[in-house]
């Protein structure tokens, strides 16, 4: 088994490290670069907790190799804020999870977070339905749903008008 | 869990990758990674060599002349879910492909993987069921094709060799015109589909001139009810019709397993059945009555 150096970009940072290829990018997240924000719930893709965004995309991070990530840019949760966050330091949707108690424990919620910031980027007029079906690839064992639900909808609403006041940002 | 320790291979094109598997052992070729990093990260699968095909540029896209589709084997799931040409000619996949994990899998997730690992479940081998397809397949020394039907060998085991790769799949796609239904159940939405029902419908003269149906989620691989299409041809849509097909579904082969017993899949192949039909009338301008 051999190491592998990689270089990639994480929250903008340039990150250079060996690592194994075993090495799933959730861990290298984690323990190699210290970002303990992206959770681990089943680490076989079904749970949704690990998402992170690759290339502006949001993907498993347990379901790619660290080694894959060479010469990506990588967003986490940590990474969400800075470029749209307001004077809170929280991104629109971070702000309507607090608004809106998208959260208990908080187990899941990088997961959502990131996940939420890739959909309502690309449909900002998502309809509840249509939220509810594209979330079902995060669970959430706490609060049923309601509170993230209704802190999304809240969120598309302010993607929306910062659209349309052409104050979009890039994330 | 985490997986054991294997070499990681980068081939930056189609002749490395063939090379590769050609000489190295007990070596994978790494697509998406959505199920085969899952199987490793729980041991299910334990490699000495991952072949990672996603910097070799040639294996995706997709190419759409008459009536034959082809996908190149890393086109990702979500490339075809969002094809507005395709979606135009046969919506049917971007409505399959709704089905087949989450977008966030989706995003990675290929058309080669998919085929390649053959879950019962997969809408992508169902689609191929449904629309007659044909794998390519390639290694250092050959390249064939093989038809669908030839494809499946045992439960999630494609008849392809270990120093083999799947470059590509082209589908039979219907006539302009044509009527499809596709109906699964799952647990939640984008979970193994305990069954689905992908059918297809051409009308001519308020008569069913075609169709096809496609059966998954119940045994090894996706299965046509070749029985119903038979009891169809000719007929005059309508609910009575939907039904008596999905009272002939005993063709087919249907597996007991922790989510549900043969009995359940038998069922519900029938509930969705009359279902997929019934919408595949309505779009093909037939009548429902």
């Amino acid at each position: 088994m051999t190491t592998k150096s990689i270089s990639l970009t994480v929250n903008g940072k340039t990150v250079e490290q060996e690592v194994e290829p075993r090495t799933h990018l959730a861990d290298f997240l984690r323990h190699g670069i210290g970002l303990t924000g992206t959770h681990l719930g089943c680490e076989h893709g079904v749970c949704g907790a690990c998402t992170v965004l690759v290339d502006g995309q949001a993907v498993r991070s347990c379901l790619m190799l660290a080694v894959q990530a060479d010469g990506a840019e990588v967003v986490t949760v940590e990474g969400l804020a800075p470029e749209t966050g307001g004077d809170d330091g929280l991104s629109p949707i971070q702000a309507a999870f607090r608004e809106f108690h998208g959260l208990q424990c908080g187990y899941c919620t990088p997961g959502f977070l990131t996940s939420l910031t890739q959909l309502l980027m690309e449909n900002p007029d998502i309809g509840e339905e249509d939220l509810r079906k594209e979330l079902s690839g995060n669970l959430c064992r706490c609060t049923g749903y309601a509170g993230i639900v209704r802190a999304a909808l809240a969120a598309a609403q302010a993607y929306k008008e910062a659209a349309a006041s052409g104050m979009g940002g890039s994330r | 869990m985490k997986a054991a320790a294997f070499d990681y291979h980068r081939p930056a094109n189609r002749a490395e990758a063939l090379d590769m598997a050609g000489s190295l052992d007990n070596a994978k070729f790494l697509a998406g990674g959505q199920s085969l990093v899952a199987m490793l990260n729980m041991r299910y699968a334990i490699v000495d060599h991952l072949i990672d095909l996603n910097h070799v540029s040639d294996l995706a896209g997709i190419e759409m002349t008459g009536d034959r589709l082809r996908l190149g084997a890393m086109t990702r799931q979500r490339a075809v879910k969002d094809d507005t040409a395709l979606a135009a000619r046969a919506p049917i996949f971007a409505a399959a492909l709704d089905y087949v994990g989450h977008f966030q899998t989706r995003n990675r997730g290929t058309v080669g993987g998919s085929l390649g690992h053959m879950d019962p479940s997969a809408e992508l081998m169902a689609l191929a069921t449904l629309m007659d397809a044909e794998v390519e397949v390639q290694s250092k020394a050959r390249t064939r094709t093989l038809s669908i039907a030839d494809y499946p060998m045992a439960y999630m085991t494609p008849a392809i060799e270990m120093d083999e790769m799947i470059t590509g799949v082209t589908f039979a796609l219907p006539a302009e015109g044509h009527g499809w239904g596709f109906h699964e159940h799952a647990q939640r939405h984008g979970d193994f589909a305990v069954c689905g029902v992908a059918a297809l419908m051409e009308l001519a003269g308020g008569t069913v001139s075609r169709t096809a149906i496609t059966v998954f989620g119940i045994g090894m691989a996706p299965q046509r009810a070749r029985a119903a299409e038979d009891l169809l041809a000719g007929q005059t849509p309508g609910d009575d019709l939907y039904r008596a097909a999905g009272d002939a579904l005993d063709d087919l082969d249907y597996t007991t397993d922790a989510m549900a017993s043969a009995a359940y899949r038998r069922r519900l192949a029938g509930v969705l059945t009359r279902r997929a039909l019934a919408d595949a009338a309505t779009r093909a301008g037939g009548d429902r009555r």
